[in-house]
């Protein structure tokens, strides 16, 4: 299957080897970042967020402009005609108009994907409430596959709200692609992965248990994948410390892990990584972070001109 | 009381739903769109003894043949039901309703921060995931629904 022209809406949308193709382009774009120069010129895309982001709207602003292809946006529904009561709908069709590639942003679920109907112009989902967020878990397994060169076969970690976390979610439906040894799920008992992603683990045969406790499991994995809990998922302020305190990674806790061990975040981050970790040989989000360019990179490209190009 | 004794009368053309699930036959109406504006010759017997099931409904509609496509949206909240086609006061087709793998504007998702709940003008698209117990799952959000939750929609 070839990604041209296509939307990417949730990383189920993709094979093996559609991934296998973004990973390539984007060690080609990486090896030498002035080789995609101008191939989108003269391309608009348009970051249609919905939902207030920084970090993903301005990575797919840089991805853009250093394809040299221009960039039109706006980042909250204040700004926009939604705010004066058109549709969203109505706001997608203008913006088809507007721009060859469109990405979404949104706080409901299923957003994208009702963009995507609407438009001729491919979209992008960059975050459906708690649903999709697939150009992360590109990201997130790019970063797996450069340190350990595979997916297959490892031990990986998700540690944190793994129920109304969309990286997490997402994350996990990418890793479904892929055979890991095992998934570890650790959350507090309130904060447990859905059914919906449970049935969809078992019926891709995908090994996993759940924890609660990280100190249990942390020297079996080979990535711990730590995900921020909010505090608005708590109804009692004082059970949110408690979880706060016992979800959250320190030096101590890494005395026993595998030497090749890693530690991921989509970022931001609050406190659950103690800062002092940032300076161990385990922290890698800050790594992670900086593929979100060269991947979003790729995936333009691959949407917008097709392989052959490259 | 015999089954038979209860049957309204024989009809000539037209389509009987039997063995529906007993207490449900508004609601098969209802997923059927058929509301008695139409003209239509409707008779709904409810709670009558069965022989498979000990109760059940039934619903006969008079001179309209009911498309397999269209009943079998019923299996939804009645997955034992049966259709017979009737042509000539004789059974000319004879189905269990069978639930499909897409269910589009029938029910509503049950996540309130899914799409096709806060946009207006969307239709609701549903995919079967498990046909025993029901699970259907939005192809918006991914939010699952079970049949209790499809059920409350029709109370």
């Amino acid at each position: 299957m070839t990604l041209y022209k296509k939307d990417l809406i949730s990383i189920n949308d993709l094979s093996r080897d559609d991934i296998k193709k973004i990973f390539e382009v984007t060690d080609l774009l990486r090896e030498n970042i002035r080789k995609g120069r101008n191939l989108l010129k003269g391309f608009v895309l348009t970051n249609a967020f919905f939902e207030p982001s920084t970090r993903t709207r301005l990575s797919f602003e840089s991805a853009m402009l250093r394809l040299g292809g221009s960039v039109i946006s706006f980042s909250s529904v204040e700004a926009i005609s939604i705010a004066k009561g058109e549709s969203f709908v109505d706001t997608i069709r203008m913006l088809d108009a507007y721009s060859d590639i469109i990405v979404v942003r949104h706080k409901y679920e299923g957003a994208a994907k009702l963009a995507a109907e609407i438009s001729e112009a491919p979209v992008i989902n960059a975050g459906d409430g708690r649903n999709q967020h697939p150009t992360q878990t590109l990201v997130d397994l790019y970063t797996i596959v450069k340190k350990f060169g595979k997916i297959d076969g490892l031990n990986i970690g998700l540690f944190g709200d793994l129920k109304y976390a969309r990286t997490a979610n997402s994350l996990l439906q990418g890793l479904a692609i892929f055979n890991p040894s095992k998934i570890f799920l650790i959350s507090p008992p309130t904060l447990k992965i859905r059914k919906e992603i449970r049935d969809l683990l078992n019926l891709k045969g995908i090994k996993f248990e759940e924890h609660d406790d990280v100190s249990e499991v942390i020297s079996e994995l080979d990535v711990l994948y730590v995900l921020r809990i909010q505090r608005e998922r708590f109804s009692d302020p004082l059970e949110y410390e408690k979880v706060k305190g016992s979800y959250r990674v320190t030096l101590d806790l890494l005395k026993d892990v595998k030497d090749d061990f890693i530690i991921m975040h989509p970022l931001p981050r609050v406190d659950e990584i103690d800062y002092k970790v940032d300076g161990t040989k385990y922290a890698y989000y800050f790594k992670q972070a900086k593929y979100g360019i060269p991947i979003r990179m790729a995936l333009l490209t691959l949407i917008l001109l097709g392989e052959e190009v490259l | 009381m015999t089954e038979k004794e209860l049957i309204v009368r024989k009809i000539e053309n037209g389509t009987v739903i039997d063995h529906i699930t007993p207490g449900r036959a508004l609601d098969v109406l209802k997923v059927l769109n058929i509301t008695g504006k139409e003209g239509l010759v409707v008779a709904v017997v409810m709670n009558v003894p069965s022989k498979k099931y000990g109760k059940k409904d039934m619903v006969k509609i008079e001179n309209r043949e009911l498309a397999e496509e269209e009943v079998n949206l019923i299996a939804m909240i009645s997955p034992n039901a049966t259709i017979n086609i009737i042509r000539d006061h004789k059974v000319a087709k004879k189905f269990q309703v069978k639930i499909p793998n897409k269910i589009k504007n029938i029910i509503q998702c049950e996540n309130p921060t899914c799409i096709t709940r806060v946009e207006k003008n969307t239709i609701s698209s549903f995919t079967l995931v498990s046909r025993s117990p029901i699970i259907l799952r939005c192809d918006y959000c991914g939010a699952y629904i079970d049949l209790e939750a499809i059920l409350k929609q029709f109370e």
